[in-house]
């Protein structure tokens, strides 16, 4: 039965926003804040990544599948939308909007970043303090890594909440303006780690 | 310009309304100029114009088609795009709008003709998600369970939908390349599985909405509960049947000894 499919996809593309690619992204930012502690601290951060056991395993099954479906599912999605902010002008029709924007944003930086330092590790490039700091220097690149890391807390952030909708975890009103409160905390906490990284490369 | 000048001047009401003539016709503007009665509803002005059909520029013209029933927002069959609001025109008071009045159809639904359109789809979506509860047997089987007077308070405000439309109107994610239901058939799920007798069919209704175009569909944008003019808490209603779908999902797939 190919038909009546559509609600196990939108459930499945809301779960793995959150697990696995929501809480990978908590990490690699995390990981990437060592580069406020020095070069020498981030490339040791790097190398215990870098030196996970099964690393090639928990790459494929914990961040690209997961990734990947979850970012071309939610390009259908946002193309199946009609937004219409004219007539609705309210906080949550904006969210909607933004949500989808930063959606298609943030795939286009992370498709670049995995080019950038993935795919550029496995042709014999080495992924580390310096790495980073070379791209950084050019002030485009520069303001397109802030741009693509804010637009990806704010894509995790909110799409946390609309998760706690969409699992029934939030349901009254008052939870859900909670959430909205708790998930922006959330969004403004991660951008200020992401961006404390990147600027310590320049 | 002198006083004088502007006592004598006769007040009107201007109009701009989107005319079409049919299903795959071209749709235009028409402007009309009325004259000025005080409390006048939407639906009052499109009278006038139907009883002298002539437009602005004074040529003479079709009347305005479009749909209406109870004059009481009770019926939803009124509604229409009033300065870019979808709404009732029969509760749009002349004197609270800005002019000149915009009126357009709801074009999430095929236009009939003019300010008509065809809300087939609702209906057809509330027979998808069984928006009722089958009581007919081949005996007598006596009264139902009792329902709790504060549920029934509570079940009477989701009760309130007059399948207007607006809610999908409203909705980015009800639009010509999605098959989403929209946010009023959703809410009536949760009413009729509220009901002591609707809920013995509960996990019908909610596999219902876990088909295409069902719940799966919401984004969450909100708008519905902004625009019902109703006050349905579609939102929250949406919400809490995300909970019931999921625990449904999970039996579906795992098996469980209680069906409802
Ligand atoms: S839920 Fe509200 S807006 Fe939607 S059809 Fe019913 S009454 Fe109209
Ligand atoms: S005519 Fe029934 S709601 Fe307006």
């Amino acid at each position: 039965m190919a038909k009546d499919r559509e609600f196990y996809w939108r459930r499945l593309h809301s779960l793995l926003g959150v697990i696995p690619v929501g809480i990978f992204l908590i990490q690699h930012l995390i990981v990437n804040h060592y580069a406020t502690r020095g070069p020498e601290s981030f490339n040791n951060a790097a190398h215990v990544m870098e030196g996970l056991p099964f690393r090639i395993f928990l790459e494929i099954f914990i961040i690209f599948l997961p990734l990947y479906f979850h970012a071309l599912y939610g390009v259908y999605i946002a193309f199946t939308s009609r937004n219409n902010p004219r007539q609705f002008g309210t906080f949550r029709n904006w969210m909607f909007i933004l949500q989808r924007a930063t959606g298609v944003f943030t795939l286009i930086f992370v498709t670049w970043h995995i080019w950038e330092t993935r795919i550029q590790a496995a042709l014999g490039a080495t992924v580390d303090f310096n790495m980073m700091e070379a791209i950084l220097a050019d002030p485009f690149m520069l303001a397109f890594y802030i741009a693509g890391v804010v637009s990806t807390t704010f894509h995790f952030a909110n799409g946390l909440w609309s998760f706690l909708v969409t699992w029934g975890i939030t349901i009254s009103p008052r939870s859900q303006r909670i959430s909205t409160y708790a998930t922006l905390g959330i969004f403004v906490v991660l951008s200020i780690i992401g961006i404390r990284a990147i600027l310590a490369f320049v | 310009m002198t006083a004088s000048s502007t006592m004598t001047e006769e007040k009107t009401i201007r109009f701009e309304i989107y005319r079409q003539d049919d299903l795959d016709s071209t749709p235009y503007f028409e402007e009309f100029e009325i004259p000025y009665r005080a409390n006048m509803n939407v639906i009052s002005a499109l009278m006038e114009i139907r009883r002298n059909p002539f437009n602005k520029k004074g040529e003479k013209t079709t009347p305005v088609a479009w749909d209406m029933g109870c004059l009481e927002e009770v019926c939803g069959a009124c509604s229409m795009v009033i300065n870019g609001t979808p709404r009732q025109s029969c509760t749009a008071l002349v004197d609270q709008l800005e002019q000149p009045i915009r009126l357009e159809p709801m074009k999430t639904f095929p236009v009939v003709r003019d300010l008509m359109v065809d809300r087939s789809r609702m209906f057809d979506s509330l027979k998808k998600v069984k928006a009722w509860i089958p009581i007919d047997g081949t005996y007598d089987l006596g009264p139902g369970p009792r329902m709790p007077e504060k549920r029934r308070q509570w079940a009477y405000e989701l009760s309130k939908c007059m399948t207007c439309g607006v809610c999908l109107e409203a909705c980015p994610n009800v639009n010509s390349k999605s098959n989403f239901i929209g946010p009023a058939p959703l809410s009536q799920v949760r009413l009729f599985n509220a009901h002591p007798t609707g809920a013995m069919n509960k996990n019908e209704r909610l596999n219902a909405l876990m088909g295409d175009g069902g719940l799966g569909d919401c984004g969450n944008s909100q708008n519905c509960v902004q625009a019902c003019p109703k006050g349905i808490p579609l939102t929250t209603s949406i919400a809490a049947l995300n909970r019931d779908t999921n625990l449904q999902m999970f039996r579906n797939f795992f098996g469980s000894d209680s069906e409802v």
